[in-house]
């Protein structure tokens, strides 16, 4: 092999040069084509001529500006791509229109990318528009930035107002969980902090625009992880029916067994089929295959097969973040198709959940969505959608109106499906023909007979943040005051009255009511109830709240996912990560962490010993003989 | 996964999603370089076949040597082969001589769009690269075209995360650009490691060879000792000339090739 070819094997790194319109970004392009030797004979005599016959001085972005209408506003209208290398290794610079008229090309541009320099003019600082497109790298999981602050020559190449912008950047960015690899002044008509820093930024000792670029990493392909093969087509050409579609994630072997979602086909990969190459035993991430398999199993286009054991995760309502490109709006109730992989499914928007404010960031209510907006949204579907929050192409796709596409969006989390529950939404009972019989003991008489009230103390939180131990050690101590207290501990319970139910959303949801149901009647009897259990949905938790009014006290106890994994007492985190278990939450499932609890507990910061005296006094507050006292008064 | 492999992979992907949602697909096979490999990744997506037809839009002006290449090919590949002649404007005498943006809008235009209004196609599979040339550089994946095959660029549709725009209203049609992110070098590398035949008019004869293949007119070829596959990459990886600019009809004037495109050229 040749040095020029071994040279080319590196994959070549696409970057997205994004920024306000004016800010300078296909001047940046121009100069770092010329600067890189990366422009074709008699491409700059080429568009000295332009720019003559117009009457002006050398424009660089007449170099991907390639339009006669882009040349004659002095403005891009869609984006380009123009490659260039640099030590070896090749580059694809994307340039990206920068008017807001055209933000459907920079997001189409800026997609195809891995890492982004943001042009940020010195004079005009953090646009509106700057703003919204270092939002939008973010919303498309852009992480490797540069920044370039330009047009450091029409400010004298003062620091004073480097810094400043450099300021604003850094606080952005942090705000909206970006960082940026590397903020450089430049000027990039004069061509200064590209590829070499010039003596009039002679304040400045960082690392030049291209050296920032060099260190962005080259992409990876998931291989590792659950394999994820959205099936694109089946072929029936000769004998064999092939199946074929792209490995988005993991990887297969003959022999495998895997299973098509939706539904619960399972078959064996008999053989990998290709044409032109060596015969494989294998195929990853990355890698259009053709498989057939050893069952006649009916498999159709948008299915997505996995292995048996780690199939992704299915839902009918999602949580969405979406980037809208309609000139008309989305509108709740209105109809879409969701196209994920190569699935489609018909969804309605159930609700809009708030626009993105990208100066603010707050989320502001809204009924609709209009044209560029970024907003999140709640959509349901007749049909299961197949979905991984941890597979990009399973995570992230298009809504389409009449087959235009006219959104983007990103999975947040897939939602429960609320169930009509008889503790919310009861028939009457004489619909039934029940006739409840009452305790003939009033609350009072047991609280005085007990010294205390009866009430449900839930401890709600991810596995592992520390429930169980922190209720069993406050049973404990509130047994030792003279409490009448019994532990409810959502595992044990499912060793016995739930162990019918499994951990679908729904079974979920039916857990926590009859949990809800037995604290309940635990708290009338005038017991303290404590359970220890996930209870993911808020919902379901208020359920069991307006059930019992102030004797619930709702104990949201917290630590970071990290810590949760770290201590995995269960080891379910590490079968969760490795997909031996799915819906998993804070992994594959949702968590909904309480709007306001009684008390929150944050057990990366505070030992049981400390937290259970807090308990303990909120308790005493709230249920015991200091609220006895201050009731009599 | 070599870069070679990604590029293989996602022309393939593209292919693949063509095929399962055009219901009237063709191919634009020019016999050059960039359309042969085009077959050659589709027998890789359809596994040794080409699922539809091939259309050749014939100027009648064409390197003889290039139709002696295309009806051999043709054969030897299996092509559902389609050949397309404006008999009309050849009859009236079109040539370069009437303008080269004139000569190509009759012949390669018009009967492109001919073939495509006799045969009902909906998508058109062509071999552009972005790295040729300016507009083509701005093009999506799947391209829509209006009626008359006009190719309104000031308005494309958004296309990301492999969604393509795949169902063109009635009327209308889309070009499919499998090969949009290869470079010329990309291709010839390709070419060697698939071992895949291309026109002996590539290669140096008597000091010359040709680097972009056209009609002979308006096609000119360029000083090169490279005589085979190897020597064009050694070759590619040294100049700074464009692969184009042998092309006389992308230079008639500053937007002639743009005009060309925004028409319905290739």
């Amino acid at each position: 092999m040749t040095a020029t070819a071994q040279a080319h094997s590196r994959p070549a790194l696409p970057i997205v040069i994004a920024g306000h319109v004016d800010h300078g970004k296909s001047t940046l392009t121009g100069r770092l084509l010329q600067e890189t030797g990366s422009l074709s004979e008699g491409k700059v005599e080429a568009v000295r001529e332009m720019c003559r016959r117009r009457g002006m001085p050398f424009e660089w972005s007449f170099v991907t500006d390639a339009l006669q209408a882009e040349r004659d506003q002095g403005i891009t209208i869609d984006t380009s791509q123009a490659r260039f290398r640099w030590r070896g290794r090749p580059y694809i610079l994307v340039d990206a229109p920068g008017h807001k008229e055209f933000l459907k090309n920079m997001v189409t541009g800026a997609a195809a990318a891995e890492a982004a320099i943001l042009v940020v003019d010195v004079k005009e600082g953090l646009s509106e528009q700057t703003r919204r497109h270092a939002y939008v790298l973010q919303l498309l999981g852009i992480r490797h930035i540069a920044v370039a602050v330009n047009k450091l020559d029409a400010v004298d190449y003062r620091q004073a107002a480097f810094d400043a912008v450099r300021g604003d950047i850094e606080a952005y960015f942090a705000e909206i969980g970006l960082s940026a690899a590397a903020i450089v002044p430049v000027s990039a008509r004069q061509g200064d902090g590209i590829v070499g820093l010039s003596r009039r930024t002679g304040w400045y000792d960082g690392l030049t625009l291209i050296e920032a670029i060099d260190r962005f990493p080259d992409p990876i392909l998931p291989s590792e992880g659950p394999l994820r093969l959205p099936v694109q087509d089946v072929y029936k050409f000769d004998d064999r029916r092939i199946v074929v579609g792209r490995i988005e994630s993991g990887r297969l072997r003959i022999g495998d067994q895997l299973a098509f979602l939706p539904g619960a086909r399972r078959a064996r990969i008999k053989s990998i089929e290709s044409w032109n190459t060596t015969p494989t035993l294998s195929a990853a991430a990355g890698q259009p295959v053709g498989i057939t398999v050893d069952e006649d199993i009916f498999v159709e286009r948008g299915q997505v097969a996995s292995h048996a054991d780690t199939p992704p995760a299915t839902a009918t309502r999602l949580a969405l973040r979406a980037f809208s490109f309609s000139a008309v709006p989305l509108r709740a109730g209105e109809s879409f198709v969701l196209r994920l992989a190569t699935a489609e499914y018909p969804v309605t928007i159930e609700s809009i959940d708030g626009i993105v404010q990208i100066d603010a960031l707050g989320r502001q209510a809204a009924d609709n969505v209009g044209r560029h907006d970024i907003a999140d949204l709640t959509v349901a579907s007749p049909e299961p959608i197949v979905l991984d929050v941890g597979a990009a192409a399973l995570r992230r796709g298009v809504l389409t109106r009449f087959a235009e596409i006219v959104a983007a969006f990103v999975i947040n989390m897939p939602l429960p499906v609320p169930l009509p529950l008889p503790v919310s939404d009861p028939l009457p009972a004489n619909d039934r023909n029940l006739t409840p019989t009452r305790s003939s003991i009033a609350a009072a008489e047991r609280e005085q007979a007990f010294g205390h009230a009866g009430g449900v103390i839930w401890f709600t939180g991810l596995s592992g943040a520390g429930k169980s131990t922190l209720a069993a050690a406050l049973e404990r101590s509130l047994f030792e005051l003279g409490y009448h207290a019994t532990l409810l501990d959502g595992d044990a319970m499912r060793q016995g009255l739930n162990a019918d139910l499994g951990f679908s959303p729904a079974e979920r949801t039916e857990n926590v009511r009859r949990i809800g149901e037995v604290a309940r009647v635990l708290a009338e009897s005038g017991q303290v109830a404590i359970v220890a259990c996930i209870s993911p949905i808020r919902t379901d938790r208020e359920r069991i709240k307006s059930a019992l009014g102030e004797s619930f006290l709702e104990i949201y106890v917290k630590a970071g996912i990290e810590t949760c994994r770290a201590r995995d007492p269960k080891g379910l985190y590490g079968r969760a990560s490795r997909g031996e278990i799915t819906g998993f939450t804070g992994i594959s499932a949702p968590y909904e962490e309480p709007a306001a609890p009684a008390l929150e507990i944050d057990t990366d910061q505070l030992a049981p010993p400390e937290a259970t005296r807090r308990l303990v006094a909120l308790i005493e507050s709230r249920l015991g003989r200091a609220r006895a006292i201050q009731a009599a008064s | 996964m070599s870069d070679l492999d990604a590029l293989e992979s996602e022309s393939v992907f593209i292919l693949r999603e063509a095929f399962n949602r055009i219901d009237k697909l063709a191919m634009l096979w020019s016999v050059g370089k960039d359309s042969n490999v085009m077959i050659w990744l589709a027998r890789k997506a359809f596994f040794g076949r080409v699922p539809f037809p091939a259309i050749h839009v014939d100027t009648s002006y064409k390197l003889p040597e290039m139709i002696e290449f295309r009806d051999r090919m043709a054969k030897e590949w299996g092509l559902d082969l389609i050949v397309s002649r404006n008999e009309a404007a050849l009859a009236s005498g079109m040539s370069h001589q009437q303008g080269r943006v004139t000569c190509c809008t009759a012949l390669k235009t018009e009967g492109l769009k001919s073939v495509i209004a006799e045969h009902g196609f909906t998508g058109v599979i062509a071999g552009i690269r972005r790295d040729e040339e300016g507009t083509r550089a701005k093009e999506r994946v799947f391209s829509p075209r209006g009626s008359d095959a006009v190719w309104n660029f000031r308005d494309q549709p958004p296309e990301l995360w492999s969604h393509y725009n795949l169902d063109p209203p009635p009327g209308t049609h889309l070009r499919v650009h499998p090969l949009l992110h290869w470079t010329e070098l990309d291709v010839w590398r390709y070419i060697r490691r698939e071992n895949i035949p291309v026109v002996s008019l590539y290669f140096a004869a008597d000091g010359r060879r040709y680097r972009s293949l056209g009609c002979a007119p308006c096609t000119q070829s360029i000083a090169s000792h490279a005589a085979n596959v190897d020597d064009i990459i050694a070759e590619l990886g040294a100049t700074t000339v464009a692969e184009r600019s042998g092309r006389a009809q992308d230079r008639e004037s500053e937007g002639a090739f743009e005009e060309l495109r925004a028409n319905g050229y290739m």
